[in-house]
């Protein structure tokens, strides 16, 4: 089967700045993937390729078979968290408009929404456990609502692709695990391919099938027991970071000068 | 009443209830998606279309929305493309499409009057085919919000998503600036070049202050910029003062109420 993504070669720049270079990356169907690297290392312009909001330098990106920049009624098929929301708070716009807004690009140019883009609005929200504050303005929410109302309106069209950006900056630790379950098992029991870009190298270790250690280049690509040593670490946060083992959980220490 | 009677009046009356419903539904999206600026600037690139009008003998509201519309565009290619921020293309665009106009007016013999007519508005002198114009000009506008109300709305809101999502956002943003381009010219005859931008920014930002909801805010800012426009009309007849500059003042009387109201509330909560 085609890989969902398919990454050859890549290398992408902002004016002389090589972010990313030479990387080759495929993800499966139904793969939880998680990217890992440090602040800088190009997690966030590796996603935006991906979507099509940066154009690569060199070499090919496909998703879903396609070029990013030609996906036309396929990208709402992909369903994306980005690490920041750059938008105006005081936008008179309640929590359930912009959960709703995820599916305008399923409902295509002139169409009004029904009552299954609404029941769908309402099934998104209490995913994330927000189905309460749905009539709130989304200023009125705290940082960590308004995350899980970003990941609400990622989900509500369905998507087939899932790309989260630090989907747990700011969320305490309750809605990171609640978090962590609905990714679980919408990866196990609806088959949704997951790209989710972390920090926390102890936590995705635990959860996702398949890492990729990225800093410029790809460091390392597999499963997070086979690829999570010290080597990579050091390659990724230099000589001073190792990994220990504490129960099933493995933590990283980075030792500071 | 019996200056209903009079057909100037008449006129006056339908212009100024169509521009007053234009400026405010337009104005919700200038407001939210910070574009006051680039509406003063198309205003003010609007008399150059309006001199280059006069000096062809041709109906300057026709010229202007060329103009306009074209500076619009402009103004959103310069910024989008070239290393300039929104704020200095719009500057240089206000005032090169000014001074054209002042360079257009100054190559004419004689002087023409019906200019300021255009610059402050006389709402009372509004002919019956600017009346047409002005009509057809805002059927487009409302036409295409009314089909595009959503979209407009997300690319507004948050552009980046809209993109991620499929939606065609700059063609749609190209066609908002359009919008408020068309806005603006269909307003000339009655508040004036120097003042169409406030009737503009300020129903829809008075709306603001009263309500967190979309769409009660698009409703308020109509019902505002109706009452502003209609209210300075019949304010300016009576006192016999000038009718763009009472509609534009009472726009903002209504605006400082709503602020003072949201205060009021606030405080009580
Ligand atoms: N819009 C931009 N213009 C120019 N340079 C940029 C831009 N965005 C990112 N960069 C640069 O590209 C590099 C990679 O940035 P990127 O945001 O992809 O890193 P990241 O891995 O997501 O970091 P973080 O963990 O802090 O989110 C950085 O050196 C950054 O300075
Ligand atoms: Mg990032």
């Amino acid at each position: 089967m085609n890989p969902i993504i398919d990454i050859q070669n890549l290398d992408v720049a902002y004016g002389d700045n090589v972010v990313l270079e030479s990387i080759d990356l495929q993800v499966q169907a139904g793969e939880f993937l998680a990217v890992i690297g440090p602040n800088g290392s190009g997690k966030t312009t590796l996603m935006r390729t991906i979507l099509g909001l940066v154009d690569p330098l060199r070499g090919q990106v496909y998703v879903f078979g396609q070029q990013p920049g030609a996906l036309g009624a396929l990208r709402s098929r992909i369903g994306y968290v980005p690490q920041l929301m750059t938008v105006n708070f005081q936008f008179p716009v309640r929590v359930s408009d912009v959960v709703l807004m995820g599916r305008y690009g399923k409902l295509g140019l002139f169409h009004r929404p029904g009552r299954t883009d609404r029941e769908a609005t309402r099934r998104a929200l209490e995913q994330v456990g927000m189905a309460e504050l749905a009539n709130r303005q989304i200023g009125q929410l705290s940082g960590g609502q308004r995350q899980r109302v970003i990941v609400a309106r990622a989900l509500v069209s369905n998507p087939d692709l899932l790309i989260l950006d630090e989907p747990t900056t700011g969320t305490d630790a309750e809605s990171t695990e609640s978090l962590y379950e609905l990714l679980h098992r919408l990866n196990d029991e609806e088959h949704l391919t997951i790209v989710l870009v972390s920090h926390d190298v102890g936590i995705v270790a635990q959860h996702v099938d398949i890492v990729a250690c990225l800093n410029r280049r790809l460091v390392a690509h597999g499963r997070p027991a086979e690829i999570l040593n010290s080597e990579t670490l050091s390659c990724m946060y230099g000589d001073e970071a190792m990994l220990f083992g504490h129960g099933a959980i493995p933590h990283m220490i980075v030792e500071r000068r | 009443m019996e200056i209903l009677g009079y057909t100037f009046m008449q006129r006056a009356l339908l212009a100024s209830t169509v521009i007053g419903v234009v400026c405010a539904v337009i104005g919700v999206y200038v407001v939210l998606r910070g574009l006051s600026f680039i509406g003063a600037g198309i205003a003010h690139a609007s008399f150059g279309g309006v001199a280059l009008g006069v000096a062809l003998n041709l109906n300057p509201l026709l010229t202007a929305v060329v103009f306009c519309v074209a500076t619009a565009l402009g103004i959103g290619t310069v910024s989008r493309r070239g290393h300039v921020s929104e704020d200095t293309a719009i500057g240089v665009f206000f005032a090169s499409t000014m001074a054209l106009g002042i360079l257009i007016i100054g190559l004419q013999q004689g002087y023409n009057v019906d200019l300021f007519g255009y610059l402050f508005g006389s709402v009372l002198a509004v002919t019956t085919e600017d009346l047409v114009i002005s009509l057809i000009l805002a059927l487009i506008v409302i036409g295409t919000v009314a089909l595009l109300f959503k979209e407009f709305l997300f690319i507004s809101f948050d552009p980046e998503m809209a993109e991620v999502v499929g939606l065609p956002v700059t063609p749609l943003y190209y066609l908002l600036l359009t919008l408020v381009a068309v806005t603006v010219v269909l307003s000339i005859r009655v508040v004036g070049i120097i003042l169409v931008s406030a009737l503009i920014v300020t129903p829809a930002a008075a709306a603001q202050q009263l309500t967190d909801d979309f769409v009660q805010m698009m409703i308020l800012s109509v019902a505002i910029g109706v009452g502003a426009s209609l209210g300075g009309l019949f304010l300016s007849y009576w006192l016999n003062i000038a009718s763009g500059a009472t509609m534009v003042l009472l726009a903002t009387a209504i605006f400082f109420a709503s602020v003072g109201f949201r205060r009021l509330r606030g405080a009580s909560i």
